[in-house]
This record gives C-alpha cells, sequence and structure tokens, in this order.
C-alpha cells in the first residue's frame, strides 16, 4: 500500500517538477531524494498556477493535487467555471487574483472539510433564484477557513450549509443591486455550529450576516454596512454571541429572531433610520443579554416583541426616534443601568399594562431632583408619553408630532397618568449620565 | 402707491421704536443663543425654533395684530381725515406691522447663528423656517386685522384673537385626533393631508417635519405625506393654502375696513 | 359749500342722526352746538367720510361724497381726541401728514409760530401733554391751507392763552374767505366765534339761523339760554 502510494506520488511530483520548467537538476535531484526518504510520511507540496506556468488554470491543479496541499495563484483573472474542491487543500492567490464568474455560474464550491482560501478577488457570481448562486459556497463541512479576500459583485458571497468550526476572517465584501430580491446575503450560514465570523466588511449585501439555525457561533468584529436589508439576520440560532461589530446605516437595521442565549453586547447600531428600520428587532427572543451596545440615531433602537428575560443593561441610547418599544407581549426583561439621551420617545408600548422592569437608567428628559445626594431622583420617571400610546394605536396620529396640542396631552397625562402604564416607571432614575 | 409706501414706511418707522418689538427680537435673540449653547445638533437647534415660532409668532401675531388697530383708532382716524384711501391705509397698516414682526424674527434668530453657528446659515431647513415664519405672521397678523376691524368692542376682539390662536394651534389637532381615533379603520392618510393644508399652523409644521429627518419616525403615514408634499401638486397647493389664508382675511378685513363707521 | 340732505344714520338700533338737512355757504362761520351724544360728532364724522349714512347724501361742492376721497384735500379736521403714533416726534408727524397730502404747495405755519411749537418738535408724542397734543392737532389742522376747516371740540384741554391764538386764528381765516364749522358742548365758551347757529339735539336739527335770530325768537340775552329755553320748550 505504501510503495503504491509512493510510487502514485513520486510520479506526479516527478511529473510536477519536470514540467514546472528547467529547474537546476541539482534540486530536482534532491528533492527526489528527499522524497524517497520521506514515504511514509505523506508530504504537503505547492503548486503554482499562472499563464507562465505549467498550470494555467486551477481546476487543472485541483485534478492534480492531494490532501492537504498548498495551490498558490498567482495575479491574473481566472474564468474557470464553477470550481469544484474535493480535496482539503490551501488556495492562495497572490496579489488577489481574480475569480470570476461572468455573471453567468457560482464561482467555487468546497466539499471537503480542512480548506482554506486566502488572497482571492472574487467577482460577479452570477444571480440564480434556484441555486443561490454564490462566490463560495461550504456545504457540509468543517474547519475550512476562508480569510483575507475580496468579494465584489456577487450575488451571495460567503455561503455556508450544514458547516462546523469554520472561520470566515477579515473579508471585504460589497454588492451593488439596488432591489432586495436581486440581492443576496454577504455571509450566509444554515444549520452550522461552532463558527466564527470575525473582523468582515460587508457592504451593499441583502442581509449582511445572515444566521439561520445556528449553534454556539460568534460574530465578531465586523462591519455591516449599507445593506438593502438587515445588516445582521439571525434566526433560530441558539447560544450564540455578536460583539463589537458595527451595524450603519442598513435599511432595517439588525434583526435578532426566535432565538435564546444570545449575548450582544459592545456593538454599535447606528443611523438605521427610515419608516421601516430598527436598530435591533427583536422577536421571539428570550434569556438573552444585551449590553454596552451603543444606539444611536435609529427610527427604532431596539423593538421588542414576545421577548422574555432580555436582560438590556449599561447601553447607550442617543438621539433615536423611538429607543425602545416594548409590545404587550413581552415580560420579565429588565432594563437598566442605560443611558437615555435625547431620544424622541424613549420608551414606547402598545399596552397599558408592563411586566418589565426598568431601573437605575439615566433619563435625560428627567425633570425631579435628588434631596438625598444619592445620586438617584426621588420621583419616578415615567418614560412613555401618552402621545407614543396614541400612536402604538394609531400611526396616522403622527402627523400631530410637535404639535402644541400634543405637549398639552403630554405634560397633562404626566401629571395625571391614565392611558400610560402606571407600572412602567423607573423608581431610581439616575441623575447624571453612566461613563 | 407712492402713499402706500409712505404710510408702511412711518408705521415701520413707530413700529421700530416701540418697547414691545424689542423685546420681541431680544426674545428670539437670547433664545436661538440658548439653544445654540445647549444643542450641537443643527437640526434640533432648527427644531426647536420652529417648534417656539410655531406657538409664539401666531400668539404674538394675533395678539399685536388686534391691540395695534385697537390702540391706534384715533390715529387712523386722524389719516382718514386727510385725503387718503381707505384700503391704501389698511394695506399700510397691514404691511407696516407685518414687516418689522418679521424682521423681528429674521434678525433676533440669524445675529446669534451668524456669530456662533454660520454653517447652518446655508442649510435648507433654516430657509424653511424663515418662510414659515413669514407665512405665520403675515397670516396671524391679517386674522387680527379682520378681528379688530369686525367689532369694536375691545375686550371681545381680544377674546376672539385668544381663541382663534387655541383654535389653529391647540384645538384644531385635537379635532383631528378624535377623528383619527373614531376613524382608526379607514385609511385616513388622504383626509389627514387635505385637513391639514385647511390649517396653516399645522400645514407649516408639517413641512418643516418633513424636511427634517425626524420625517422617518412617522413611518408609512410620513412617507404618504412626503410624497404628496414633494410633488409640485404637493407644493403648489401648501403655497396656495398658506397664501389664502394671508390674503382672504385680508381681503374680508379691507372690505369691512372700508365700511366702517368711525 | 355743503349741502345735506335727509341724512340719517344709526348705529344699530340707535338713531344717531334723524333726517338732517342744511346747508353751509362759503365763507360761513358754523357753531354746532348740542349736549353730549346729539349727533355733533356724528354728523361731522359724516362729511368726513369716516361716518358712512345710512341714508340720505352730503354734498360738498356739489360732489356727492360716497366712498370718495380725494375731496378732503379741502378740509382740515381738528378731532377733539388727539391720537398720533406714539413713537413718532411730533416733527415727524407734521412731515407725514405733509407727506400724505403732497397736493398742497403752500403751507400755513402761524400757529405752530404762535404756539410756539418748534421747541416741542424733537419729542415723541407720548411724552407730551394732552394740551401740547391738541395744539399739535391744532396746527395741522391749519396747516394746510384748507378751504373748509372743521373743528370739534377746539378748545378743550388749551390753557386760556392757546385757546384765545386759537380763536384769534380762527376768526382772522373766517376773514380770509375760510369755511368753518366748529363745535362745543360749552355752550358760552365759543359764543364770540358763532355767526350761524346750528343747534342739534337727540339726532335732529332743532334750530338753524344765525345767532342773533337765535337770541332774537327766545328773547333771551345770550346763547347759552336761548338754548337752553329751546331744550325746555318754552
Amino acid at each position: 500500500m505504501l510503495s503504491q502510494n509512493g510510487i502514485k506520488y513520486c510520479r506526479t511530483i516527478l511529473h510536477n517538477l519536470l514540467l514546472m520548467g528547467y529547474q537546476k537538476s541539482i534540486s530536482v535531484s534532491l528533492l527526489i531524494i528527499i522524497f524517497f526518504l520521506s514515504i511514509p510520511v505523506i508530504p504537503a507540496k505547492s503548486f503554482l498556477v499562472g499563464s507562465n506556468n505549467y498550470f494555467k488554470t486551477i481546476q487543472s491543479v485541483l485534478t492534480a493535487a492531494q490532501d492537504g496541499d498548498t495551490i498558490l495563484v498567482e495575479k491574473g483573472v481566472y474564468k474557470e467555471n464553477t470550481l469544484i474542491i474535493k480535496k482539503s487543500v490551501k488556495i492562495i492567490g497572490l496579489g488577489f487574483p481574480v475569480l470570476s464568474g461572468e455573471n453567468k455560474y457560482e464561482i467555487m464550491k468546497i466539499k471537503s472539510d480542512d480548506v482554506l482560501i486566502r488572497g482571492f478577488l472574487f467577482k460577479d457570481s452570477g444571480i440564480n433564484f434556484i441555486y443561490d448562486n454564490a462566490a463560495v459556497k461550504l456545504d457540509s463541512v468543517k474547519n475550512c477557513i476562508i480569510e483575507e479576500n475580496i468579494f465584489s459583485n456577487n450575488f451571495f458571497g460567503i455561503y455556508l450549509s450544514r458547516a462546523s468550526s469554520c472561520k470566515i476572517l477579515n473579508n471585504k465584501l460589497e454588492a451593488f443591486n439596488t432591489k432586495e430580491t436581486y440581492s443576496g446575503n454577504g455571509i450566509h450560514l444554515w444549520q452550522c455550529r461552532g463558527m466564527i465570523i470575525k473582523n468582515n466588511k460587508i457592504n451593499g449585501h441583502r442581509d449582511g450576516i445572515y444566521f439561520e439555525f445556528v449553534k454556539n457561533s460568534e460574530i465578531e468584529q465586523n462591519q455591516s454596512e449599507a445593506n438593502l436589508r438587515y445588516g445582521l439576520h439571525f434566526m433560530f440560532s441558539d447560544s450564540c454571541r455578536y460583539a463589537h461589530n458595527n451595524f450603519t446605516k442598513n435599511g432595517s437595521g439588525v434583526a435578532v429572531m426566535f432565538t435564546k442565549n444570545v449575548d450582544m453586547h459592545n456593538n454599535r447600531f447606528e443611523y438605521n433610520w427610515g419608516g421601516a428600520a430598527f436598530g435591533l428587532l427583536l422577536k421571539d427572543i428570550s434569556d438573552s443579554k444585551i449590553y454596552r451596545n451603543q444606539f444611536l440615531k435609529n427610527s427604532c433602537a431596539i423593538y421588542f416583541e414576545g421577548c422574555n428575560r432580555v436582560n438590556t443593561f449599561e447601553n447607550n441610547f442617543a438621539e433615536n426616534g423611538t429607543a425602545i418599544r416594548l409590545m404587550a407581549n413581552s415580560m420579565d426583561n429588565i432594563f437598566a443601568r442605560n443611558n437615555f439621551i435625547s431620544n424622541s420617545f424613549d420608551v414606547s408600548t402598545n399596552s397599558t399594562r408592563s411586566y418589565n422592569s426598568f431601573e437605575f437608567n439615566y433619563w435625560s428628559e428627567y425633570k425631579g431632583y435628588d434631596l438625598n445626594n444619592d445620586g438617584f431622583g426621588d420621583i419616578p420617571y415615567r418614560p412613555v408619553k401618552l402621545f407614543s400610546i396614541i400612536i402604538e394605536k394609531n400611526r396616522p396620529a403622527l402627523i400631530l408630532l410637535r404639535s402644541l396640542f400634543v405637549d398639552i396631552l403630554n405634560v397633562a397625562e404626566n401629571i395625571f397618568p391614565s392611558l400610560t402604564p402606571k407600572t412602567l416607571l423607573d423608581i431610581k432614575p439616575k441623575m447624571r449620565k453612566y461613563l | 402707491m407712492k402713499i402706500l409706501f409712505k404710510i408702511i414706511l412711518y408705521q415701520i418707522h413707530d413700529i421700530s421704536r416701540s418697547r414691545w418689538i424689542l423685546f420681541y427680537t431680544v426674545f428670539y435673540l437670547i433664545l436661538t443663543y440658548g439653544l445654540i449653547q445647549f444643542s450641537n445638533d443643527q437640526s434640533k437647534i432648527i427644531l426647536s425654533l420652529l417648534n417656539v415660532a410655531l406657538m409664539i409668532i401666531p400668539l404674538v401675531s394675533i395678539i399685536f395684530g388686534t391691540v395695534y388697530l385697537y390702540n391706534n383708532k384715533d390715529y387712523i382716524i386722524l389719516i382718514l381725515s386727510q385725503p387718503i384711501k381707505r384700503n391704501i391705509l389698511y394695506l399700510g397698516l397691514y404691511l407696516g406691522l407685518v414687516i418689522p414682526l418679521v424682521l423681528s424674527f429674521f434678525i433676533g434668530t440669524l445675529i446669534p447663528l451668524v456669530f456662533l453657528s454660520r454653517d447652518i446659515l446655508f442649510q435648507i431647513p433654516l430657509l424653511f423656517l424663515f418662510i414659515t415664519g413669514l407665512f405665520q405672521t403675515s397670516i396671524f397678523v391679517s386674522v387680527s386685522f379682520l378681528i379688530a376691524t369686525w367689532n369694536d368692542n375691545k375686550i371681545l376682539g381680544l377674546g376672539l384673537s385668544i381663541f382663534a390662536w387655541l383654535l389653529f394651534s391647540v384645538l384644531y389637532d385635537g379635532l383631528l385626533l378624535l377623528m383619527i381615533n373614531v376613524f382608526q379603520n379607514y385609511p385616513l392618510e388622504k383626509a389627514l393631508i387635505g385637513f391639514s393644508i385647511l390649517n396653516p399652523v399645522d400645514l407649516a409644521r408639517i413641512l418643516v417635519t418633513l424636511k427634517l429627518d425626524v420625517a422617518a419616525l412617522m413611518g408609512y403615514t410620513g412617507a404618504v405625506f412626503q410624497k404628496f408634499f414633494n410633488t409640485n401638486l404637493g407644493t403648489g397647493i401648501s403655497i396656495f393654502s398658506l397664501t389664502a389664508w394671508t390674503i382672504i382675511p385680508l381681503i374680508i378685513g379691507k372690505a369691512k375696513f372700508s365700511r366702517k363707521d368711525f | 359749500m355743503i349741502k345735506i340732505e335727509n341724512l340719517r344714520k344709526r348705529f344699530g338700533w340707535l338713531d344717531a342722526l334723524i333726517n338732517v338737512s342744511m346747508e353751509i355757504e362759503s365763507g360761513s362761520i358754523t357753531y354746532l352746538v348740542g349736549p353730549n351724544a346729539s349727533g355733533k360728532t356724528t354728523l361731522i364724522k359724516s362729511i368726513l367720510g369716516l361716518v358712512k349714512p345710512t341714508n340720505g347724501a352730503i354734498f360738498l361742492d356739489g360732489e356727492r361724497l360716497n366712498g370718495n376721497f380725494t375731496y378732503r384735500e379741502k378740509i382740515g379736521y381738528m378731532p377733539q381726541i388727539a391720537s398720533f403714533p406714539e413713537n413718532l416726534t411730533v416733527e415727524e408727524i407734521v412731515n407725514m401728514i405733509k407727506n400724505l397730502r403732497e397736493n398742497t404747495k403752500t403751507y400755513d405755519y402761524e400757529l405752530i409760530d404762535k404756539f410756539n411749537l418748534q421747541k416741542e418738535f424733537k419729542k415723541r408724542l407720548k411724552n407730551l401733554s394732552g394740551g401740547t397734543r391738541q395744539k399739535v392737532n391744532a396746527c395741522i389742522a391749519f396747516l394746510f391751507n384748507p378751504q373748509l376747516l372743521i373743528l370739534d371740540e377746539p378748545t378743550a384741554g388749551l390753557d386760556p392763552v392757546s385757546s384765545s391764538l386759537l380763536k384769534d386764528k380762527i376768526i382772522k381765516e373766517h376773514n380770509n374767505g375760510k369755511t368753518i364749522i366748529f363745535t362745543s358742548h360749552i355752550l358760552s365758551e365759543l359764543e364770540e366765534l358763532a355767526e350761524q347757529v346750528v343747534f342739534l339735539l337727540e339726532g335732529q336739527i332743532r334750530f338753524n339761523g344765525t345767532i342773533n335770530k337765535l337770541i332774537n325768537s327766545t328773547e333771551k340775552q345770550n346763547l347759552e339760554r336761548a338754548i337752553a329755553s329751546i331744550m325746555t320748550g318754552n
């Protein structure tokens, strides 16, 4: 078995080396000697692909290469139909060679574990609604790494299904479609576990990062900007964590739905501004934590629908339309030690009762006093304005925004609360904002 | 025409020395200065100015206008015993009051902006704020003149003026809210556009709100409004409405004034 | 100069003037007398076009008054209460009215000189006493050399010196051929100036004729008693 393998290897490498050109015979013979000496251990080999080399196409090397080999690809444009990778190889671009899908086909399909793809410019994967064409598609694999690539004008960028323990690092993805339906997701994960998505920049896709049925994964330090729908679209993905990401100017912000045990911290949700935009949309989320995030200038910073036991603390909410929109079916959520600064509405709700608690928050609208000097106001703060209740029931009433009549209503309601939830109040509002 | 200009000039001359107009200017000076000090966000500054403008300008204009006409009755008689046409005098009094009030608003808000926040000057919402101020002043002085010409009872006239202000600024919106509630199962956007065009205060408020980024807060309703008011037709109808609110009370008041006994 | 035909003026339910007909000749001096609220001011204001008649007509030099305004170039009017824009100076007011009556070419500054009003010219009107305002008022009425002078309670509020200065001026202008109408509710006050007397009571003319005729017909020694006898019906 071993010798048979050895002969096979010998032949391949000889063939390879001979055809690599007129290399120095000494080094060739040396290599051959070394090779024969090491037959029992399967060695990793390198291949060079380029227009001046024996291997002019990646496809041809893929046929030749074995598991563990490294394929180096020189600068150039490669249009090779869909590359299907069934071997555990490292494919590394030198100076960002271009892999083009010619606006027709998927560029690369990885069907083997332990594959590494680095340093390519993937572009122009065609739009295909049946096959969800992607620049790189990984199916049922593990331990793959996709790093330091550029993805431009692809339908989907990186598409992973049934993968585990893969890493998507330092990639840059951009797409230019203006219609949601003609645009795919930047980094798309379906039924994966143990993934790490770190330090990618995603711009102009439908959803920047898409998670569905993903477990125990991390999304860190990514920048998801100006995507048509969500910066992050996150569903049925329990026990995941996302931290230190920036979600800016996305069509509808970030959506996290039908999930338990999510950790969301130190992210920035900014400028998600528009009729249907949310900084963070939470639907059916439970036992999760949202902390130390920045919410700046979102139409609605966080929208809670059917959420239970979500702990929201130490976040900054500044200059949002509505900081927290809390639907009646959300219970036992805690909002503590947050800063609410200059939001048009701090909290709005569609219910006259509330089973959530607000405590120790700083509210810039708070006009109370602190006689005992403990740093907390002596009278409770009611963050829900009457007008926000009216709007929840009746959206068209929004045309009365900033009417004197509405101001009078709010003041009256503040003095004699009748429609705003009596229990929704911060008993100990902080006098100065948390730094 | 020449006489009209002369009357306007003398009115401006007279009013510009009045203490009230000085207070009014200083009020805007302090307000704008304060807003700039407390907020760095330019659209917030304009928004706050707008809020105040939409409340204060109609109130001051309508009360100032009513009192002005009542207090100057003998002076009006003096002028009317000269060879002067009544229409001309009415217009002269009107413009002679509107111009100083508008200038006072412009100067009061512009001076702090010029010195402290110069880059705000070239923003379109600011232009909108000024157009709003101009229209609100001319509309409410026009209404106040009508009220003061219509009846000679000073107390009644002042009461009516304050009521008119309440009606435009507060009660109308209350009625709108009531209507929105009663008909909440119907698509109301178009009707609301219609109703907001009818009230100059609402119209101005909505126009400026739509120009600022808070418009996004207004969701679907805001989008429908934006779509309407951004068309030429929408702009045309808005300007028509504001102009009509200026001119119609003025014409009726002028007719009343021409037939009035002094 | 003035012809009034069946003039009637109602204010609501109240008749201020009832079928007033009279003529005032050019160059005459007419004393319009009557108690308070007898219709004197309404009649004057009707002539000035300040009050619109309910019925009847007024002709001035043959021209019917009907909302026209140019005829007022011929009139100098001194209202009962002098009110001016508070914040203008006397000089500015005088200049303003001059400016508004730009068709007048020659001005009559005599009264201004006599009252010595120049020293008040730089003061704002709100700082002036009632008497001084009344002087300004009088000066404006005479300033434009009008053919017709209408003076409503001209001496009310004036000090005796100014009052006699004004009377002298009235007589002088009468001698210059001006038509003059003046009123007073204190009958004796301007008796010396009167030639024609029109006595109004409750909106109706009770007497219209020369002062001598009035005194003779009632056989009383002065105007006040003559009028009193008409009022009581003796």
